[in-house]
């Protein structure tokens, strides 16, 4: 597999000297994998601190600056950060208003964002923690680890960055983190495996002709395999799948997400195919989202994320965001 | 250290006592062991995970033996609480804090005994797989690392020997288990028929902590830096 990587060992900090290149509004801590929005701590501010293993990018450091989040963590390629760069950015950017942890559920992930919120406790920073877990693939979660934090992530951080943004204190961020939590929903579906730098080779084996249904974010295998479908059979069948697990009360944000490794004119195709399979059920979508946001290195595929919102919510997600990836108003 | 000797197993069972340098030279032998095996462990990891197992344990390790050679803590827990802080604070994933957790629990559990007996080492370690359980939520039979831990520390009153080949038998017991843990979980039924990476890595350990034992009752070493 041909690769533009130095060595495996480093990809992670070659990443970051790049990022730090093209993106002087950021600050970006190479050694210690730590990228903050350059004004921060703002004063009077909650900030809002995320990170998870690297391989997903833009996740999670592409959205930090004004109305998104305040520092992101970077870990190894689908590993998740140590609970010491989580400490550290918590208090780079605390500006005593506390800080709001957005952590995807995976074991890892929980387990070292609860280390880092002890130790930031120990500093003197409050710290609040919502979880993502918003993918319906995983259904038997009694015998899982739970469901797995995938594109929600991208809505939690949008909107609880624009609630911060407003001055909302803490508490009242947080419970604007978990209700955006609560209302998204995602399903991926993946045409090719992923190849991690570590491996060098695809993680597993998928033939040409099939594709894999039910996908996380890491390159692990997903609920079901099926012969290769069109387009639109994708879009129906994800879209069952959303709307099968959380029935619509109204209209949604929608984010149609590639993995990494397939094409725009893919995925704007296959979002025509899922406003059309959302609108044929009566599914209202004020705002789409389309492109490579929530990745899983080269993979081929997508995701879709439905978030129900209302009007509030409607009103935070088109607030003004100035970041790496997601840019608009203003 | 006497109150335990009652607890000690059968006569043959060799009383090695082990000194904070005998931990120190566990842990570099456990460095090396999973440097030559990180390519299983990360082809392991790929089956059911996500292909990176080697890689962390290689990275954290590495890590544990720069910072304990540098540092020299004076006694056995010392060493072992040193340890498991590097690991939190390099491996990440669940990983880190499994492992970290592990040897920092045995290693506050030994106090600051200069020297520890097996028995002695047998009741810290019962208390670091415990907190292992906990922070996990997981317990015997959801195909992780306590699958290789549970027997061997059933298996430690036999001495290190047997207790690392009860690990490895455990590791390779987990390759019929279904994941209901971690990252492999989320393949239900398709984790069936793959051995279990941390409890492969946690055998390794076992493996190196009884070769380190065996090397130095051959050198009569006791307590050499």
């Amino acid at each position: 597999m041909k690769q533009l990587i130095n060595v495996p060992e480093r990809v992670v900090p070659d990443a970051l000297r790049g990022m730090a290149a093209a993106h002087p509004e950021l600050s970006v801590d190479v050694e210690r994998r730590i990228v903050v929005r350059r004004d921060a701590p703002v004063a009077g501010k909650v900030a809002l601190v995320s990170g998870g293993g690297s391989g997903h990018e833009p996740l999670h450091g592409g959205f930090v600056g004004p109305g998104m989040l305040d520092a992101a963590c970077p870990g190894e390629v689908f590993t998740s950060p140590v609970p010491d760069q989580m400490a550290r950015a918590a208090a780079a950017v605390d500006s005593g208003a506390g800080v709001l942890f957005v952590v995807k559920n995976y074991t890892g992930d929980v387990l070292n964002f609860d280390m880092a919120a002890e130790l930031a406790e120990d500093e003197g920073v409050r710290v609040a923690k919502v979880l993502v877990q918003d993918d319906v693939a995983v259904t038997d979660s009694t015998f899982t680890a739970g469901r797995r934090g995938t594109g929600g992530t991208l809505f939690v951080e949008k909107i609880a960055g624009a609630a911060a943004a407003e001055g909302v204190p803490l508490e009242r961020v947080e419970s604007v983190a978990r209700r955006v939590a609560d209302a998204c929903r995602s399903f991926g579906v993946a045409l090719t495996a992923c190849t991690t730098p570590a491996k060098g080779g695809p993680t597993f084996d998928l033939p040409p002709g099939e594709l894999e249904l039910g996908i996380g974010i890491h390159g692990e295998p997903g609920r079901e395999r099926r012969p290769m479908m069109t387009s639109g059979e994708i879009a129906d069948a994800t879209v069952d799948a959303l709307l099968a697990d959380d029935p619509p009360r109204g209209p949604v944000l929608a984010l149609v997400n590639g993995m990494g490794g397939t094409p725009l004119l893919e995925l704007y195709g296959f979002n025509a195919e899922v406003q059309r399979a959302l609108g044929e059920r009566g599914v209202a979508v004020p705002r789409t989202l389309v492109g490579n946001y929530v990745t899983s290195l080269d993979m081929a595929g997508c995701s879709v994320t439905l978030c129900q919102v209302d009007e509030e919510l409607l009103r935070w997600w088109d607030a003004p965001v100035a970041t790496p990836a997601l840019r608009w108003g203003r | 250290m006497d109150e335990h000797r009652d607890a000690r197993g059968p006569e043959d069972a060799p009383e090695v006592p082990l000194d904070a340098a005998f931990f120190r030279r566990w842990l570099t032998a456990a460095a090396a062991t999973v440097e030559e095996e990180a390519d299983r462990l990360t082809e392991l990891d790929s089956a059911i995970g996500d292909a990176d197992h080697g890689a962390n344990m290689r990275r954290g390790l590495t890590a544990v033996v720069s910072a304990v050679e540098e540092e020299r803590p004076p006694t056995p827990g010392a060493v072992l609480v040193l340890a498991g802080r590097t690991l939190v604070s390099t491996v990440g994933g669940a990983s880190g804090p499994l492992y970290g957790t592990l040897l920092r629990r045995t290693g506050k559990a030994l106090d600051d005994a200069p020297e520890v007996g097996l028995a002695r080492l047998a009741g810290a370690l019962r208390t670091g797989v415990d907190a292992v359980g906990q922070l996990g939520g997981a317990t015997a039979g959801d195909k992780t690392m306590l699958d290789a831990l549970l027997p061997a520390l059933d298996a430690l009153d036999e001495g290190l020997d047997a207790a690392a080949r009860a690990a490895e038998k455990g590791a390779g017991d987990t390759v019929p288990m279904r994941a209901r843990k971690g990252r492999a979980s989320y393949l239900g039924e398709r984790s069936i028929g793959h051995q279990d990476p941390g409890a492969t890595s946690s055998a390794l350990l076992f493996a190196a902590l009884a070769r380190t034992a065996r090397a130095g009752a051959a050198d009569g070493e006791g307590g050499t830096p």
